[in-house]
């Protein structure tokens, strides 16, 4: 017992009158790092070395439970408290056994692809095995050194190719190898002659996927292959001993427990894990579904001994609790790809390292409990990594691991990536009714006076107290605050899309027709701009030859906009490119409220008023130029930073005493000046045209009429038209540009380019798809002109029927079933078959020709078939 | 709708409506010489079966008949090749799902695209089968009509598919990442990967099924209740051997109770002996590693002898289907060649199905993977313990012979198989027939089916026929993945 004298404990007293205790875990006549620990002890220091008690399992369990994470722990037992850490012990006894772990990020070039790598007991070498690699490194302070190259022999067998190597924790020159051909093959490595190899077993039919020593017994080695058997050899004899059928395809992976001696987990390609006991090879102890699809790799915890982790092709790590009568799933981590191989980090209850089979290269270490976001990450390998191991079994700073790039990497904690770290905290996100989460940290918000906490978001501590908490050993402390905002009810933010997706005309009418419909339907819902732009989408492409006659009340609304036609297409788009900064400060002034949550009732309220008085100036004719003056203002006030903007939008006040200037000019005719003292203004100032009283518009519409006679051909608005277009796309109105490109159609179609169209279109379908307006959306899809859009219309377009009759699937035709020879459609009504369309009751099922049965309810209310049933047509 | 049917009709049938194909133009040479030329045996779905074999569907379940319901073509007529395989009900559920993934579910490619693909790879082996069933189906989609010219009115971004098309279906071990990346790369026509991976498993699935269709000599559509002038055009097109029945006079002793039954009942029991005896050696009798190594390049290179040199002269494929393919000239050549550089070969462990490959295309391309995985698994495992007349036999062996033959054909290699039981278990007819149904199915014949297990049930037949396709399935997609693997590494 010669650590015991040797081992330095933390001077946490016990009891009050007793001589500090110390505990150490022994197994046998001696202890050793890395072996089993089936003893715990507790001795009295200076006294004469003579343990005072022996604790029974349980409490062995209770004690490690409580120090791996670094704790100091009190236990819970009245009788005996543990005191120590045991990281400290096991650095001591490591430092024992060897001098102590340094090194730092390195790495060596292999000559080939890594299939697997493991560590000797003493952590000072490492075995790389593939399938044209078998070598041994040792681990210097600076640098891989090739050490022996197992692979020997002219043209090495197949026995070389492997696809798992393990090296005996307790005896370290025993290494085994699994053989892509089947053959598990140990090692000695201390024969003198060149090759090394020691036994060969060739009783696995296909290949070995995994090999397996016993943690403690010498002789003692698993194998897995993919022949379905698991193979139990004693290196002493020259067969196996035991062999266990998993009855199914393919063993990925056996591992045995840490800390039951006859236990042992192995997985399955069908997505199982089997527990058997090394003592019965008749039938598994226990079987359960871990994942969908292969099960890579298992793994057992180092110090809790009912944990085992699983990784999967379903890129799922598990965490299984086996203490309980049924595999109880603790924890799961969604990973980004199939889990290769996974292992847990020593000392770090809740870390495991995992890496994948395909696409991705880097090496993750998770916090079990936050299983969203990896711990640490790895990213030096260009290609998959094969193997991962911890370099040795009470260090957690140490990772090594061979890749298919052949290179073998000793990875350093400290120089891990760490993702939280880069992570945006934020999250945002809309609920179903409009409602808005939005989650920040707590450092950000927590000006905030009003907020709630949000329950359940208090973390509970450990009934231990922290030790001294090492900041790269922690998640960086992301406690943060979610704050739900709720849409006001009578929010009508989607309803203008809804409604003006209903009330669109988008065919069906000469064109001039749709735009006065669509541009009445904008006006209506208070979207002055986008009536404007239908009413001027009218005017630039109605033929002059054969004008639409509109109704004399549609003068008196639209009088204003013939005018429009007078000005260059350049001012226009500055019109546009204004309004549209107002939408836009609009919309950020909506999204500063949601920050500003005291103030977001005002501002609604604010808002409500707005609307309220944008709809009167609606009536008064074309005096939004007003009302958006009043939205401005109203911002202006919360938000100084619109104050540029509240500038301009005086301007408007400046125009009138102008242009009243230049009517008085009696020389000039009227039109023409109104055009000349217009044009500069309106060029900075587009709330100008806006502004024109009704008055004035009549009477100019009667002079400038003459004016249309030269008429612009329709192909000079198309740059601005589509300029236009994809400004409203840009702003979000995707409808708009949808509906313009539908109703235009030819005119405008080739002057933007199909791509944007048909990304215009599934944006817009989509969206009346979500707002559950199908009609709309086929009716969009039809007057679709991409090929790409309209041929969403011919997917799932079968429908099949099965006769009404013999409940088989109608073959041939609709109407008449071939194996039963009857018709299986006849109308109620008029008892002929239907071949058309089809109508029926879902009350009582009997229907008929459409027609028919919409004639027969217009007259009756019950069922025409004579049921009874009072059918309903809706 | 109907007008467009008719114009494109027209462009479609060839300025020889009653078109001979030259394996029938051979025959009539001969005829012209004096042999008697037997009309193929069976007017059913397939030509090489009886018709009475082919169980009525109305014996399958109710669950397989709803998967069937799907199945059903336009016209309501279940077509021929699902007949066919209708006689593993298992595995036609399965197949029909993947299939009915592929081309209507959603994907990455839109739904014209997925049956030009699909034509596009029936017309590398001239199966006219496929090729006028997606041209159907084409012309429901009503659009791009006119891509139905032929290839070069194809928009160039299918066009570009064309280089991978010809290499996975003729000699797949020849794909690289160069060719991923030139389809991939940036530009006017690119592919995004996931749609090249949607490309990859569809063209490998109509690869194979060309395999399936010619291996098990699925007659062409008659459409009884169709007499529209579209559908009869479309038919006269065949060539009335369809390229499957065979030329040759048919072996008179087949059919009669001769003496040489006899002689085919002991080749079976003398195949039963073998796989006994190899399950019993094997305990035993261990080959050296070198020993293992020699024979799968044995077995290698023996496919090279089995090679039918009965079509010597290259077969011009019928102008409806050639239209679809460019380069036609390009083949298929043996993996391994005498004395040539032989690419390597490729290590199952390396890249297998269920590790890479799945993840592979499962990621890209959500959930083929599941499905594929099923049809393999459904392939692999589907059996009825029995051979021919003997019940409760373990044919694992057979068929993992049959698979890895197929495999190593096509240059993959399991380290943990013996090639040695591929020589024991699989005569030399079988050899035959499985390298021309694999490697260049459209020369596959009646002779060649009738010649080998002449014992077996047909439907047995069909069974290594369903082997087969899997097996070619695999090896081309795991071509074609390891090299999209490479590209993204």
């Amino acid at each position: 017992m010669r650590e015991l004298s040797s081992w330095k404990f933390c001077e946490q007293h016990l009891t009050q009158k007793q001589a500090p205790l110390c505990v150490i875990l022994c197994r046998g006549p001696t202890f050793s790092p890395g072996s089993c620990y089936d003893h715990v002890g507790l001795w009295r220091l200076g006294s004469n070395k003579q343990s005072i008690m022996h604790l029974r399992q349980r409490e062995v369990n209770i004690f490690f439970s409580h120090f791996i994470e670094d704790y100091w722990v009190v236990g819970r037992e009245e009788r005996c408290r543990y005191f120590g850490a045991m990281e400290k012990m096991s650095r001591v006894t490591t430092a024992l056994g060897s001098s102590s772990i340094s090194g730092r990020t390195m790495f060596c070039h292999l000559d080939a692809p890594a299939n697997a790598i493991s560590v000797c007991r003493d952590a000072t070498q490492v075995v790389v095995a593939g399938r044209n690699i078998f070598k041994i490194y040792s681990l210097e302070e600076e640098q891989f050194v090739e050490k022996l190259n197992l692979r020997v022999g002219r043209k090495p067998s197949l026995n070389f190719s492997c696809a798992d190597v393990m090296w005996h924790q307790m005896e370290e020159n025993l290494l085994a190898t699994a053989a892509t051909n089947g053959a598990v093959v140990t090692w000695n490595l201390g024969k003198p002659s060149r090759n090394k190899q020691d036994q060969l077993f060739t009783e696995h039919k296909r290949t070995v996927n995994k090999v397996c020593f016993h943690p403690t017994e010498i002789y003692m080695l698993l194998s897995g292959s993919q022949d379905g058997y698991m193979k139990c050899f004693d290196l002493r004899k020259k067969e196996s001993v035991s062999t266990f059928s998993g009855q199914s395809e393919s063993v990925r992976d056996v591992q045995f427990s840490m800390k039951d001696y006859f236990t042992f987990a192995a997985s399955f390609e069908n997505g199982n894990v089997q527990l058997w006991d090394i003592r019965r090879p008749d039938r598994y102890e226990r079987m359960f579904t871990a994942h969908t699809g292969p099960v890579f790799c298992c793994d057992w915890h180092p110090d809790d001994r009912g944990w085992l982790a699983t990784g999967g092709r379903d890129k799922m790590v598990k965490v299984w609790d086996m203490t309980t009568n049924r595999a109880k799933e603790i924890y799961c981590v969604q990973t980004i790809a199939s889990v290769a191989r996974v292992k847990w980090r020593p000392e770090r209850r809740w870390h495991l390292a995992t890496c994948s089979m395909m696409v991705d290269h880097n090496i993750y270490v998770w916090d079990v409990r936050r299983p969203f976001i990896p711990f640490a990450t790895f990213e030096e390998h260009k290609d998959v990594t094969t193997g991962i191991v911890w370099r040795n079994q009470h260090d957690p700073y140490f990772l090594l691991s061979g890749s298919k790039d052949s290179t073998l990497y000793q990875h350093m904690f400290k120089d891990a990536s760490r993702p939280v770290d880069r992570a945006n905290p934020e999250g945002l996100c809309f609920g179903l009714f409009g409602d808005l989460a939005f989650a920040a940290k707590e450092s950000l918000i927590s000006g905030d006076a009003n907020r709630k906490p949000y329950p359940g978001g208090d973390r509970r501590y450990p009934i231990f107290f922290f030790k001294k908490p090492d900041p790269t050993e922690q998640f960086a402390n992301v406690s943060s605050a979610l704050s739900v905002f709720e849409s006001p009810v009578e929010s009508k933010h989607m309803d203008w899309l809804v409604t003006t997706a209903r009330l669109y005309l988008l065919s069906g009418k000469p064109f001039a027709e749709l735009c006065d419909h669509n541009a009445k339907v904008a006006k209506e819902l208070n979207r002055p701009q986008v009536s404007t732009t239908w009413t001027m989408l009218r005017i630039m492409f109605s033929d002059p030859a054969n004008p639409s006659t509109p109704g004399p009340n549609h003068i008196g609304k639209l009088g204003t906009l013939p005018l429009m036609n007078s000005f260059s297409m350049k001012e226009m788009g500055a019109g546009l490119g204004v309004e549209g900064r107002l939408d836009r400060s609009k919309g950020e002034s909506r999204q500063d409220n949601l920050h500003l949550e005291p103030g977001t009732s005002l501002i609604n309220s604010n808002n409500d008023e707005n609307e309220e008085t944008e709809g009167s100036d609606g009536q008064a004719e074309y005096m939004f130029g007003d009302a958006e003056l009043d939205d401005d203002d109203l911002y202006s006030m919360e938000h100084d930073n619109h104050g540029a903007e509240y500038q301009e939008y005086t301007l408007p006040q400046e125009a009138f005493p102008l242009r009243h200037e230049i009517i008085d000019n009696p020389s000039a005719p009227e039109h023409l000046q109104q055009d000349k003292a217009d044009s500069p203004h309106a060029s900075g100032n587009e709330a100008d045209i806006m502004c024109l009283t009704p008055i004035e518009s009549f009477s100019l519409i009667s002079i400038s009429q003459p004016l249309f006679s030269p008429h612009l051909p329709a192909q000079f608005f198309c740059p601005v038209v589509r300029e236009m277009l994809i400004h409203y796309a840009e702003q979000g109105d995707v409808q708009m540009a949808v509906s313009v490109l539908i109703v235009l159609g030819e005119r405008i179609r080739k002057e933007i380019d199909d791509l944007t169209q048909e990304h215009w279109y599934m944006s817009y379908i989509d969206l009346l798809q979500r707002l559950e307006l199908w009609n709309v959306s086929n009716e969009v899809i039809k007057l679709s002109t991409c090929s790409a859009i309209s041929c969403l219309n011919q997917t799932s377009t079968t429908l099949h029927i099965n006769c009404s009759n013999c409940k088989r699937p109608m073959s041939t035709k609709g109407w008449i079933c071939d194996r039963c020879h009857q018709c299986a459609s006849v109308c109620a009504v008029c008892h002929h078959v239907v071949k058309g369309l089809f109508v029926w009751c879902q009350g009582c099922s009997h229907g008929g020709h459409l027609e028919h049965v919409m004639n027969w309810l217009k007259s009756s209310s019950h069922c025409p078939a004579g049921c009874g049933h009072l059918c309903e047509y809706t | 709708m109907a007008a467009s049917m008719s114009v494109n009709a027209d462009t479609f049938t060839s300025s020889n409506p009653f078109h001979i194909c030259n394996i029938c133009q051979k025959v009539i040479r001969k005829k012209e010489n004096g042999v008697r030329v037997l009309r193929p045996v069976s007017s059913g779905p397939s030509a090489f079966i009886p018709e009475e074999e082919i169980v009525e569907l109305s014996q399958v379940g109710p669950h397989t008949e709803q998967l069937l319901a799907e199945a059903y073509t336009p016209s309501g007529q279940l077509d021929n090749l699902t007949q066919v395989m209708g006689l593993h009900p298992h595995y036609l559920q399965s197949f029909l799902r993947s299939q009915f993934y592929l081309l209507r579910m959603d994907g990455p490619l839109p739904l014209h695209y997925r049956h030009y693909i699909a034509i596009m790879a029936a017309a590398r082996h001239q199966c006219s089968f496929l090729v006028s069933l997606h041209v159907r189906e084409f012309y429901r989609m009503g659009v791009c009509l006119d891509w139905l010219k032929g290839l070069q009115y194809a928009p160039q971004r299918l066009r570009n598919l064309n280089e991978i098309n010809k290499i996975l279906a003729h000699r797949p071990w020849l794909i690289t990442k160069e060719h991923i990346q030139n389809l991939v790369k940036t530009g006017e026509n690119c592919w995004a990967l996931a749609e090249l991976v949607h490309a990859v498993v569809l063209l490998a699935h109509f690869h194979s099924l060309a395999s399936f269709v010619f291996g098990s000599g699925i007659n062409p559509q008659v459409d009884t209740q169709n007499t529209s002038g579209f559908q009869s055009v479309h038919i006269s097109n065949y060539c009335t051997c369809d390229l499957a029945s065979d030329h040759h006079e048919r072996d008179s002793s087949f059919s009669g109770t001769s003496p040489m039954t006899s002689d085919y009942v002991s080749e079976l029991e003398a195949l039963m002996e073998r796989m006994k005896r190899l399950q019993e050696e094997r305990e035993e009798d261990e080959a050296s590693q070198e020993e293992m190594a020699t024979r799968f390049e044995n077995e290698k290179k023996e496919s090279l002898l089995v090679s039918s040199g009965d079509f010597e002269d290259e077969v011009t494929p019928t102008s409806k289907v050639s239209r679809f393919v460019e380069d036609a000239t390009f083949g298929y050549q043996d993996f391994a060649r005498h004395g040539d550089d032989n690419p390597p070969t490729f290590r199952a462990h390396d890249y297998s199905w269920e590790d890479h490959g799945f993840s592979l295309v499962n990621r890209l391309y959500s959930d083929i993977g599941l499905l594929l995985d099923d049809k393999f698994r459904t392939a692999c495992d589907l059996t009825y313990y029995s051979m021919a007349s003997h019940e409760d036999v373990d044919t694992t062996m057979l068929r993992r012979a049959l698979f890895n033959y197929v495999h190593c054909m096509y240059g993959i290699r399991y380290d943990d198989y013996d090639y040695g039981e591929v020589n024991q278990l699989l005569e030399r007819s079988l050899k035959v027939y499985i390298k021309t149904v694999t490697c260049y199915p459209e020369k596959t014949t009646r002779r060649m089916y009738d010649s080998y297990w002449r014992q077996f049930h047909h439907s047995e037949k069909v069974h290594v026929n369903l082997l087969l396709m899997e097996a070619r399935m695999q090896a081309e997609l795991l071509y074609a993945l390891r090299a999209i693997t490479r590209f993204m590494t």
